[in-house]
């Protein structure tokens, strides 16, 4: 048998999977591409400053100087409130089973994490429904949204906070301990930073999850065409919500600027994923840039 | 400044598995001691033990005693965290902190226990890494991230960073293995000069190195498989291997097994 004889079934069986490979690439991206490509050609119609700068109030739907700047206020606060709440949460949460936890408890908290991967973003929503508003008493608000997020949020940052720890090596924590460093300092002053450019990733994909989620929204900022810098007391605009409702219109206008919002998201992720991108780049140990 | 260390009776576990069986020795202080005996037979846990890193893996414990001088390390009121800022410990891989400089690096020991302000760092760190024989190759470069020196440089790092915090004893868990011949030499000449000041305890696998660097040489083994580790035979380097008195000391170190 010569050494430089390859076997032609190896080489069409090569072929064949190469093939497959290629096309199943190309059937995946289509969705994507094409997605992308409605959106801006819609979209762009209606995406001007004015769009970007006055909100519905006192706008009927025929009329095309309506925009949307209550909406992404609204997106921009709740969204922010519940990851403050959900950041320090999740790495605490993590950092509990990765560095702490043994035996019950921990199995359970991760058990319990996963399931809530899983839970649809309307039951969140008629939990905050059914125990902040109806029970507690309190009115609809940006607030109100605010916490079905973070209950959305927090397993995606959670999981991928622990796989972050998890993935920083045993031997930088020893290097510590050897020194005669506690516990505790060890993993914010060495593990934290060794972690931080996959954590704030995670973190990320917790956000961006959750910009676009309508039904909590649907059931728990109410109704208004007006901005409301104010998160805990009346409704607030939303923009999943603001995209929805415009885009269930008849009239051309309303729906040209359900696009427009549409496209708006679209854009706020991409930034929101470029920032994390800069500061994972920014904090990455030196050596790794 | 360096200490003297006695161990008697001292047994570890890792759970229920004893890995290493009444052991008693002496360290005497600015005195070099090998641990040597062929994989397994419980030489770097017997190392782990005598600063207290052994009980950081879950589920494990110690018994027996380990004197510090006239101190006993596993005594009801001691920190353990304070124990490991007494005697420091050198790994087999080096292990720089990723995310600082060489300069921080030096300085963790003593930043990371909130001492010291600016003034007091920058002699402390160029004293170390003098004394670590790296001052003259990175002086230019404090600010450069500590992963991007070279294998034996990096341990060099890991030297100057256990000796800023001033320990008393300095173990090293086979600290050339993952090394190459040069920096294996600059590293056992650096051993050489730190024994004026610290008392060290060297884990090797390379005899003729316990043989070049040590003044006493501990020799451990395993019966079996499963069975715990024992302190087979310790004495002068000279007199261990031209002459020692157990036979198995005599079949490791001529070679016939391990």
């Amino acid at each position: 048998m010569s050494l430089t004889h390859t076997s032609p079934v190896r080489k069409a069986k090569n072929s064949v999977a190469w093939v497959l490979v290629a096309i199943a690439f190309v059937v995946a991206i289509i969705p994507l591409v094409s997605i992308l490509w409605t959106v801006i050609s819609r979209g762009a119609a209606a995406f001007n400053a004015n769009f970007l700068t006055h909100s519905m109030r006192n706008v009927s739907e025929q009329d095309a100087n309506g925009g949307a700047y209550h909406a992404i206020l609204g997106t921009l606060e709740q969204v922010g409130i519940a990851a403050v709440i959900t950041i320090p949460l999740a790495l605490m949460v993590a950092i509990y089973l990765v560095e702490y936890g043994r035996g019950r408890l921990a199995q359970a908290v991760t058990f319990f994490v996963d399931v809530m991967m899983g839970l649809p973003s309307i039951v969140a929503g008629l939990f905050v429904l059914s125990f902040w508003i109806l029970g507690l008493g309190f009115h609809a608000s940006g607030f109100a949204a605010s916490i079905a997020l973070t209950i959305l949020m927090l397993p995606i940052a959670v999981r991928s906070s622990e796989e972050m720890l998890k993935l920083v090596s045993p031997a930088l924590r020893e290097a510590s301990y050897a020194l005669g460093v506690s516990k505790w300092r060890t993993i914010t002053k060495v593990v934290l930073p060794t972690a931080l450019p996959g954590i704030v990733t995670g973190m990320m994909l917790g956000i961006a999850r959750i910009v676009g989620e309508t039904a909590p929204v649907l059931l728990l900022v109410g109704v208004t065409d007006s901005i409301n810098a104010n998160p805990f007391s009346n409704a607030q605009g939303s923009l999943p919500l603001f995209i929805f409702s415009e885009s269930q219109n008849s009239v051309q206008t309303a729906i040209n600027r359900g696009w427009a919002a549409a496209l708006t998201l679209i854009i706020l992720v991409m930034l929101l994923n470029l920032i994390a991108r800069l500061i994972a780049w920014w904090k990455a140990p030196a050596a790794a840039r | 400044m360096a200490k003297r260390i006695d161990v008697s009776g001292l047994s570890a576990y890792y759970g229920a598995v004893r890995a290493i069986e009444d052991i008693s020795l002496t360290v005497e202080p600015r005195t070099v001691t090998a641990f040597i005996g062929p994989s397994g037979c419980g030489k770097s846990t017997v190392l782990r033990t005598l600063n207290r890193m052994h009980e950081v893996i879950p589920g494990t414990r110690v018994e027996g005693k380990v004197m510090l001088d006239d101190v006993d390390l596993y005594g009801a009121n001691i920190d353990p965290v304070a124990v490991r800022r007494t005697i420091g410990m050198v790994f087999q891989r080096p292990n720089p902190f990723p995310t600082m400089s060489i300069y921080e690096n030096v300085a963790a020991g003593l930043r990371l226990n909130g001492k010291r302000g600016k003034g007091d760092l920058d002699g402390l760190v160029e004293q170390s890494l003098r004394g670590s024989n790296l001052w003259n190759e990175v002086k230019d470069r404090l600010n450069k991230p500590g992963m991007g020196l070279s294998g034996g440089q990096q341990q060099r790092l890991c030297i100057a960073r256990a000796i800023a915090v001033s320990p008393d004893v300095l173990l090293m868990d086979e600290p050339c293995s993952a090394l190459d011949p040069i920096s294996t030499l600059a590293i056992e000449d650096l051993i050489a000069q730190l024994k004026n000041e610290y008392t060290i305890v060297i884990v090797t696998h390379n005899m003729q190195q316990a043989a070049r660097v040590s003044d006493r040489t501990a020799f451990f083994n395993i019966a079996g498989t499963g069975e715990p580790g024992k302190l087979i035979e310790i004495d002068d380097t000279p007199r261990i291997f031209a002459n020692p008195s157990q036979r198995a000391t005599e079949d490791y170190i001529t070679g016939r097994f391990g």
